[in-house]
């Protein structure tokens, strides 16, 4: 395959939203009295999503888009997937596109897994005699066929991903677009899907362009990987590398400051005034499952010196479970004697929580008496990573805790 | 090198539809036509039921009102009869109307996440609207059938006036569609708008009886004489003057070439704007 045939090249591509036309000029009344009183556009802001972006795939290449929210990932491949059009700019497609910016787009929860399978093909471009052709492969890829005729609105979550990967995964455009869809599902049949796009890439020719904030799932898939800043195309180069500084980019969390927290409970002989979590395995912010990190919590008293004192983190769930404690108490017993000012530091080698948002709760007791406590004090977004060091990324939505552990078999 | 497929570039200001490539999304067209007809009809029993109901009540009400009470001339062997089958010429341009004009905004997220020509939408919503006048026309030929109003040759002329009222409706709804993404007053807007068209043209009343000073300008709705047309086809009433039929063939011709206009300029803000 050779990599020099041209599946997509982008010149110069700037996309600008004026923020506050929406507000402006939506109703009949609005845009008459304009005319008349002959006003000029009112006051709206543009913003540029896009700015002079160039990029150029190859068949056969996957690439990677990497960058925070807002960068410009989405509307990229929304100006390719030609939903919106570029203010400037140019976009080259050498062949037919597929755009899966949305899982089961269409679907419709009364009709049958059969009626959505060809209304969601069709949808995303295919024609009908095509769906048809390749109808046993989806199902069978889907492992419905004794759901066929069951409105989809009896289906679980998984069996309607499911559903909705199997038709996308049997696109067959010269050119894949795909938008953080891998979020969901389980891990089985994600990994089928991952597998499937991979394939797709290397054995037939395609490109494909994969928008994840997985950035397991972007090594895994992509040999190179684009970064986008703010609007623009800030690295074009190996996965690896390109996920390396992104990752670095990302700012150390900033102290979640608590001082100025009044929903706090305790006598007050000490205070937090701030949480800080670091990634020591990658020296930045971001916290991700298997790295070892640590939490610094830094405190402040009236005292010169404090003793005796207890310190634990609760770590809350999705609806609001306690999960885990982390305590000194338990851990090495009390603090016999610190200073009235200083930081408690919390280090958890090797994080064994899954991909997700957790909150933490402070507390803190000083000679038995409850000194400071605030609940749900910050919020701890942890990225997937590989916990088990063999390459492969856990999913997420299976649980909340990664446990080290060893497969045998044997009779 | 060879060629590329696509090249996408700034939208330039464009009146006319590309209908080559809307030709190409025929498929999803009839998709999107045969949901909402599935849709509709799969609690079978109701779906029949109300498209037959709502004639039967306008037709009940309207020959009270308008025959009875009023004492109004229809021309038709029974005043409900005329009145039935002016209602359901009428749907057919009501809901041409109303479902390609509530289509875009209806389905935004397909607009937001999927590329398509956006004229598919309205075009799809008519599907259902024929679906629809079919069962409202079965119902009306029983209704003849049992009422045995006289056999005339002219209703072979009857897929003229139909495709008229189609053509006005589908017309009419794709500009209003086209207008609703920018201006969301329009779809407060068209409710009553249509509910005036109802009383301005001849559905529940005869073309004969309104006053010749006003009649003049009563004939400029191109509705008059498609709905007169099809009485006229399926009842043998007055047929309309052949000045009339002209105003409605050009207005229904108009009506498509301006929705498709119209539509085609805004069609490359929808996404944007929704």
């Amino acid at each position: 395959m050779s990599s020099s045939v041209p599946a997509i090249s982008i010149r110069g591509l700037s996309k600008s939203y004026r923020i506050g036309l929406e507000n402006a000029a939506t109703t009949f009344r609005e845009a008459l009295i304009r005319k008349a009183t002959l006003a000029r556009e009112p006051d709206t802001t543009v913003l540029w999503a896009l700015r002079d972006v160039s990029l150029d795939v190859a068949r056969g290449e996957t690439v990677g888009i990497i960058g925070r929210n807002g960068a410009g990932k989405s509307t990229l491949l929304k100006l390719i997937s030609r939903i919106t059009w570029p203010t400037e700019g140019e976009i080259r497609l050498y062949g037919r596109i597929g755009s899966l910016l949305e899982v089961g787009t269409g679907f419709h929860p009364e009709l049958t897994g059969r009626e959505n399978i060809y209304l969601n093909g069709t949808i995303l471009g295919m024609r009908r005699h095509e769906i048809a052709r390749r109808f046993d492969e989806i199902v069978a890829f889907a492992e419905l066929d004794r759901f066929l005729d069951t409105p989809v609105k009896r289906y679980s979550s998984g069996m309607y991903v499911r559903l909705a990967f199997a038709v996308a995964a049997h696109l067959d455009p010269e050119i894949l677009v795909v938008d953080e869809v891998l979020a969901v599902g389980d891990a089985a049949f994600q990994r089928k899907c991952l597998g499937k796009m991979g394939e797709v890439a290397r054995e037939q020719g395609r490109a494909v362009l994969f928008v994840s904030h997985n950035m397991l799932a972007i090594t895994s898939l992509c040999r190179r990987a684009v970064l986008i800043e703010g609007g623009r195309v800030t690295e074009d180069a190996a996965a690896g590398s390109v996920v390396q500084s992104y990752l670095n980019s990302l700012e150390p969390i900033a102290a979640v400051s608590l001082a100025d927290r009044s929903d706090r409970r305790g006598s007050g002989a000490l205070r937090f005034e701030s949480i800080t979590v670091r990634n020591v395995t990658l020296g930045g912010g971001l916290v991700r499952s298997g790295d070892d990190i640590e939490i610094d919590l830094a405190y402040r008293s009236a005292q010169p010196t404090l003793r005796n004192v207890h310190v634990d983190m609760v770590i809350h769930g999705p609806f609001d479970e306690q999960l885990a404690q982390l305590s000194n108490t338990a851990q090495r017993g009390v603090f016999d004697r610190v200073d009235g000012t200083g930081v408690f530091r919390c280090r958890v080698p090797r994080l064994p929580l899954e991909g997700g948002a957790y909150r933490i709760t402070c507390y803190s007791e000083v000679d038995s008496d409850v000194a400071d406590w605030v609940i749900h004090a910050a919020t701890l977004n942890v990225e997937p990573g590989d916990y088990f060091g063999t390459g492969r990324s856990n999913f997420e939505g299976q649980g909340h805790f990664l446990v080290a552990h060893e497969w045998t078999a044997g009779r | 090198m060879s060629a590329p497929l696509h090249v996408i570039r700034p939208a330039e200001r464009r009146w006319i539809p590309d209908f080559a490539e809307l030709w190409a999304f025929r498929d999803l067209m009839i998709a999107l036509g045969r949901r909402d007809v599935t849709l509709r009809y799969r609690q079978t029993v109701l779906g029949v039921i109300w498209v037959v109901l709502q004639p039967m009540i306008a037709g009940g009400i309207f020959s009270v009102i308008f025959g009875r009470v009023a004492k109004l001339e229809s021309g038709a062997q029974s005043y409900f009869l005329f009145a039935y089958a002016g209602f359901v010429a009428w749907s057919g341009f009501a809901n041409a109307l109303t479902r390609a004009a509530a289509s875009v905004l209806g389905q935004g997220n397909l607009v937001t996440k999927v590329f398509f020509p956006r004229l598919v939408l309205p075009i799809s919503a008519l599907f259902s609207t024929m679906v629809d006048f079919l069962v409202g026309l079965a119902s009306l030929s029983v209704l003849l059938v049992v009422m045995k109003p006289p056999f005339h040759l002219q209703m072979l002329t009857l897929p003229f006036w139909v495709a008229l009222l189609f053509a006005l409706g589908l017309g009419v709804g794709t500009v209003a569609a086209a207008l609703s993404v920018r201006f969301r007053d329009v779809q407060h807007a068209l409710p009553v708008i249509v509910q005036l068209l109802l009383y301005a043209s001849p559905v529940a009343y005869a073309t004969a009886v309104v006053p010749e000073a006003i009649r003049g300008w009563f004939l400029l709705n191109p509705l008059t004489g498609a709905l007169d047309g099809f009485r006229w086809a399926v009842l043998g009433t007055v047929a309309p003057s052949a000045a009339s039929i002209a105003i409605t063939v050009a207005g229904a011709i108009l009506a498509l070439i301006f929705g498709a206009s119209i539509f085609a300029r805004f069609e490359r803000q929808i996404a944007d704007v929704i």
